[in-house]
């Protein structure tokens, strides 16, 4: 009887507790079905090729051709090289201007700082869709807004129709990206320098460092860990990037595929174009390679450069 | 005692710099929604200069609303970016919750699931998740828009809401427990109003990028009925390409539902994102 009870006692002091699973059902249930089982769905499609209406298993024979096959590779590792570009540019102008926009902003009392970040950020509030098309009208000869802007510096001879010309089209649409954007390294940048205890402002001023040498040597090995954030955001934003260059130059990433990058080859590989028709399982090798390339950035990220940069505690 | 860091030529500096870059994040979207105003002939002979009363016409607008059919697809936006924000905000302060609140075997485990999706975007699924909504039937429906969503915004919800939540004190919550109130009582009731301004601050970051997403529409509900403003706006601007008018016009548009929101949210999102929430 004893025993029962002290039995039935800690039944209840360790009872189920259904509410922890029905907190977190939902959540896990969308997200496991609409996320992480698609993208392992993605993964095995890549291993397999539609012959005669059934999927049969080929291995990497995908890959194979994804590296191979002239009628692939060719657009495949034009595509990569062309991502490759676009994020270098992210890096060199975007994340600089945001850092010098955000130092500059950051700094004691300054006026209409507000309004300074407000208006900076609206680009990164706009859809694809509405830049890609302002930014091709503005670049457009037809409307010569560009031009007439740059008669007013004495620069008219240099215009050329940027997104009509194979070499400058990849790198003109990068820099409209990087207007997009600046906003994000900016803030994330600007909050950084904001944690900074006015203590340690304070201690380098009365050894005499101030100015630039404050900014080099005091501020910005505080704010690494920051650029870190950044530079993996960056990194994974360009890899999966499709809607900027689809508005701007359609699917077939022109001229020449001389803007074509990872995402608008997926998409021309899963749905088609033109002549070719659509196939899912190139789609799904495609989509597993920037699955990888992302991972990778993800992993360098997490492994070797978050452990290594030193954080301060204040 | 630091007169160095805030002299004059420096202070000028820093206002001209920013001044100019503001000038240029400006720039394009004072252009085309100034431009929306005017003629053809305004819009070609002065492209820089505001509309005057030569060159007012509401030429473009009148076509827009004529041609394309923008208040549905505005509609669809609209109740595809709600649902989903709905949805994303319940089970996301639900789970949430869950990881902050209780101990259980495998807790750390469930928050490192659930914070993948934060880094692998959700588009490289899309193979599979088209065959998964043809195979469900939910193909050209706004539901398709809305499962997708819920699941894309869910991670990053998920991480910044439990960060807060553990600053819930935990004496609130016992003083409920010995009251009486069950563990929902105690989360909807005491728990998510004390939350409240993070819940904003995750809207925002989530409603942004549901409202202009371009590829989702395309792919799961590109038909008549289910397109959203971003996919309407694309086709349409694609097949206007020589009615100048008509383009600036729909950019307008489509501008401005997003700038005023963008207005009135701003101080909640700056705040969200400067309080150090995205880590």
């Amino acid at each position: 009887m004893a025993t029962e009870l002290m039995a039935a006692e800690t039944r209840a002091k360790r009872p189920i507790r259904w509410h922890v699973g029905v907190f977190l059902a939902p959540a896990v249930l969308v997200y496991t079905a609409f996320m992480i089982l698609p993208l392992f769905g993605t993964l095995q499609l890549s291993l397999f090729r539609n012959i005669e209406q059934s999927q049969v298993f080929v291995g990497f024979s995908n890959f194979r051709t994804l590296f191979g096959d002239p009628n692939w590779s060719v657009n495949f590792w034009n595509a990569l090289r062309n991502n490759v570009w676009f994020f270098i540019i992210h890096m060199l102008v975007q994340n600089p201007i945001g850092i010098l926009l955000a130092a500059l902003l950051s700094s004691p009392r300054l006026r209409f700082a507000v309004f300074y970040r407000t208006a900076i950020f609206v680009p990164t509030i706009l859809s694809f869709v509405i830049v890609g098309f302002a930014w091709k009208l503005i670049l457009s000869p037809i409307w010569g807004v560009a031009p007439h802007l740059m008669d007013f510096v004495g620069l008219k001879s240099f215009f050329t129709p940027w997104l009509g010309k194979e070499q400058y089209a990849l790198t003109a649409l990068s820099l409209v990206s990087v207007w997009q954007f600046v906003g994000i390294p900016m803030m994330l940048i600007y909050a950084a320098l904001l944690s900074i205890p006015d203590e340690v402002i304070e201690a380098a001023e009365c050894d005499g460092v101030t100015g630039m040498a404050q900014f080099w040597k005091i501020k910005l090995p505080l704010i690494l860990p920051s650029i870190g954030i950044i530079s993996i955001l960056t990194f994974v934003g360009n890899f999966n990037a499709f809607d900027l260059i689809y508005t701007a130059q359609g699917a077939l990433a022109g001229p020449n595929y001389s803007t074509d990058i990872l995402g608008t080859f997926l998409y021309r590989a899963f749905f088609g174009f033109q002549l070719q028709v659509g196939d899912p399982n190139m789609g799904a090798a495609i989509a597993t390679i920037m699955f990888l390339i992302i991972l990778a950035g993800v992993c360098v990220y997490l492994f070797l450069v978050q452990t290594r940069l030193r954080r301060y505690q204040f | 005692m630091s007169t160095a860091t805030r002299s004059l030529p420096r202070t000028v500096g820093a206002h001209a710099i920013l001044l100019t870059y503001t000038a240029i994040a400006l720039f394009p979207v004072i252009l085309v929604i100034m431009n929306s105003f005017k003629s053809r002939a305004g819009i070609f002979g002065a492209p820089l200069t505001p509309p005057t009363a030569k060159t007012f016409d509401l030429i473009g607008y009148t076509t827009v609303i004529g041609q394309g059919d923008f208040l549905h697809y505005f509609q669809n936006s609209l109740v595809v970016t709600v649902a989903s924000l709905f949805f994303v905000l319940l089970f996301g302060a639900m789970a949430a919750f869950a990881l902050s609140e209780y101990r259980f075997r495998g807790n750390t485990l469930m928050g490192l699931y659930l914070a993948l999706g934060i880094m692998i975007p959700i588009r490289l699924g899309t193979v599979a998740i088209l065959q998964l909504m043809v195979a469900s039937g939910l193909v050209n429906t706004l539901k398709a828009l809305i499962l997708v969503y819920t699941a894309q915004g869910l991670p990053l919800a998920i991480f910044i809401l439990s960060e807060f939540m553990k600053q819930v004190s935990n004496d609130l919550k016992n003083a409920g427990r010995i009251d009486g109130l069950s563990e929902y009582t105690i989360f909807f009731r005491l728990v998510l109003p004390l939350v409240r301004p993070s819940m904003a601050t995750v809207a925002v970051f989530t409603m942004i990028p549901i409202w202009n997403d371009l590829w989702f529409p395309l792919i799961l509900a590109p038909s008549e009925e289910t397109k959203t403003v971003t996919l309407g706006a694309q086709l349409f601007l694609g097949q206007f390409v020589t009615n100048w008018n008509a383009i600036l016009a729909a950019l307008s548009l489509a501008i401005l539902p997003v700038l005023i929101l963008y207005v009135i949210f701003s101080r909640q999102l700056i705040r969200g994102i400067t309080s150090g929430a995205v880590k």
